[in-house]
């Protein structure tokens, strides 16, 4: 059985604070966490949780307060092992005198291809982040959008096993979002392990195996999206839709918030059946059944509300 | 080494690209074309003007350009955090050290050798022909780009670890110091109590020693230079920057970047 791609054990980082660095503030406490091969992780978390801070650590960017962690069974002192790892960086901000092109062969030569590949290489990651056009403009004209796909770009270049990103589509718009997101599940469909950090929710629900939720520095749970939300249903909603003229089906259509054409039922999980029998004979169309579910962000929103609050309470205890 | 090639050959396009640098070449090309009319007025001693003049715009612009590019090499990366990408790469820190020294000191060497060139035929221009003896002017540039590449070891150094406006006063002190170091050590006869002429003749000995790579006025009057000077001043600054550039990569390899 393969061991996990990425482990971390009881990763900690402080930074020192204040003018004289006599003080710190802790960034990330005690992280331990798994990432199997060829998963699709999301690292989710607010502003400020830690989740840049723990990407740091992993690339060697910033080193740990104590605690550790392995890439690839590597530790991450080991540098040879980025070979094997690709990293996106947070806003990716490259040397604005090249082109995408330059930079990517650029980078292409730490890994010791040679030139012809290095050629290769470079005109394929440009056609695969759609700058296959672009390629000879300096990035000093590139838009937020073009950067972060030349980032994408840099951080596949070398085939890499792992791949991280630091908040892959953060700042981009609709379509650039779309893009980003393809490219992972094409990073993801080809078995790569994928470890990224996102504090937008809707792209972890879509992209990912697993995830784990940091708050404050804390992590707050691990596992797949359904798991780690609790996944108890809150309820049953029944769509339907029903003539506003028919008198059978006005009770129901009371009881029922409207939608455009379409009315919703919630009902309790073990009134379903009851429910239905009703609408069958209230004369109906039911569109849709579905269990009603907390999302994702509603647990991650309870989280932070839940942090902060312990936040203030340790603040006012202080004083 | 390919890794401390591929950065070294990045920086000197990043230089290359920098019009600035070629505003101060043009400017001090310009300084030695003015030195040649400088010396039509200065009866007798033209050649004397010519090279002295001459000497010091190719050190001074050489200076100029490796201080002040110099302590941009590393923090400018942190900064605009270009290097983030790149430590990704599998490169290490001290490799992308000296790969940044190499390139800077590649760019140097090759503005230095225009502006060498451009003296040259300054004073081919003005003597019509040249003797053995003037060849020395070569030797002078030569201990200049030593010079210049002990600026930028320790621009570099100053660049790990402070801002940059305080690598610049930092290397630009540690110049001046640098071309007093005889008079530190020979302090016997000055007011100073014993205990601080002590102090700075040790200070002397850290401090880079810019005294022996002056042979302008040898240049200037055509003597020749020694060739065991040529080997110690050699011998020196390589060993100088390789002392430096490690003390640059024990402060760089432990630093967190922001």
């Amino acid at each position: 059985m393969p061991g996990p791609a990425i482990e971390t054990e009881s990763l900690t980082k402080d930074y020192p604070t204040g003018f004289l660095h006599l003080k710190t503030k802790r960034s990330l406490e005690s992280l331990t966490m798994q990432v199997g091969e060829g998963e699709a992780f999301g690292f989710l978390g607010p502003n400020g949780a830690g989740k840049s801070t723990t990407l740091k650590l992993l690339m060697g960017i910033i080193f740990p307060t104590s605690g550790g962690a392995r890439i690839l069974g590597r530790p991450i002192s080991d540098v040879s092992m980025h070979r094997d790892i690709g990293y996106l960086p947070e806003q990716p901000y490259f040397y604005d005198y090249l082109t995408a092109a330059e930079l990517l062969d650029y980078f292409a030569r730490f890994f010791g291809f040679s030139a012809g590949e290095r050629k290769e290489r470079v005109v394929k990651m440009l056609k695969k982040v759609g700058l296959e056009t672009a390629g000879k403009i300096q990035l000093r004209k590139y838009s937020k959008g073009m950067l972060q796909r030349v980032g994408l770009a840099q951080a596949i270049l070398h085939d890499p096993k792992v791949v991280i990103l630091d908040e892959p589509m953060s700042g981009l718009d609709p379509i650039g979002r779309r893009e980003v997101r393809d490219i992972i599940l094409e990073l993801k469909r080809e078995g790569r392990t994928i470890f990224f950090s996102t504090h937008i929710l809707t792209d972890a629900e879509m992209l990912c195996d697993k995830v784990g939720v940091i708050v404050g520095g804390k992590l707050q749970g691990v596992g797949i999206p359904d798991d780690i939300v609790g996944m108890k249903a809150h309820g049953m909603e029944i769509l339907f839709e029903a003539d506003a003229n028919d008198q059978r089906s006005a009770a129901v259509r009371a009881k029922a918030s409207k939608s455009g054409s379409r009315f919703a039922l919630r009902v309790p999980e073990d009134a379903i059946y009851l429910a239905l029998e009703e609408l069958r004979g209230a004369g109906v169309r039911i569109t849709a059944v579905s269990q009603i579910k907390p999302t994702l962000e509603e647990y991650f929103m309870h989280l932070v509300e839940k942090d902060r609050a312990q936040a203030a309470a340790i603040e006012v205890s202080e004083k | 080494m390919t890794q401390v090639g591929a950065v070294a050959w990045n920086t000197f396009r990043e230089a290359v690209r920098d019009r600035v640098l070629y505003n101060l070449v043009f400017f001090a090309l310009l300084m030695i074309a003015a030195s040649v009319f400088l010396g039509q007025i200065s009866l007798g001693i033209e050649t004397t003007v010519l090279i002295t003049v001459g000497l010091s715009a190719v050190s001074v612009i050489g200076l100029l350009i490796a201080v002040f590019t110099g302590v941009g090499l590393v923090s400018k990366e942190i900064d605009k955090r270009t290097l983030y990408a790149l430590l990704s790469k599998p490169v290490r820190r001290w490799e992308f050290l000296t790969g940044k020294f190499a390139g800077l000191v590649l760019t140097l060497a090759l503005n230095t050798a225009a502006m060498a060139a451009g003296l040259i035929l300054a004073l081919l221009f003005v003597k019509h022909s040249l003797q053995r003896g003037d060849f020395v002017v070569l030797i002078a540039v030569y201990f200049i780009l030593l010079k210049i590449a002990i600026v930028i070891a320790l621009a570099l150094l100053f660049s790990c670890f402070t801002s940059q406006l305080l690598a610049i006063l930092f290397t630009a002190g540690l110049y001046v110091a640098g071309l007093f170091v005889t008079q530190m050590r020979n302090l016997n006869g000055s007011r100073l109590a014993p205990m601080m002429q002590t102090l700075f003749s040790w200070i002397s000995y850290v401090l880079p020693n810019f005294e022996n790579f002056n042979v302008m006025a040898a240049a200037a009057h055509g003597k020749p230079v020694p060739a065991a000077l040529i080997l110690q001043n050699t011998a020196y600054a390589v060993l100088y920057c390789g002392i430096v550039l490690a003390a640059a990569t024990a402060v760089f390899s432990r630093r967190n970047l922001k």
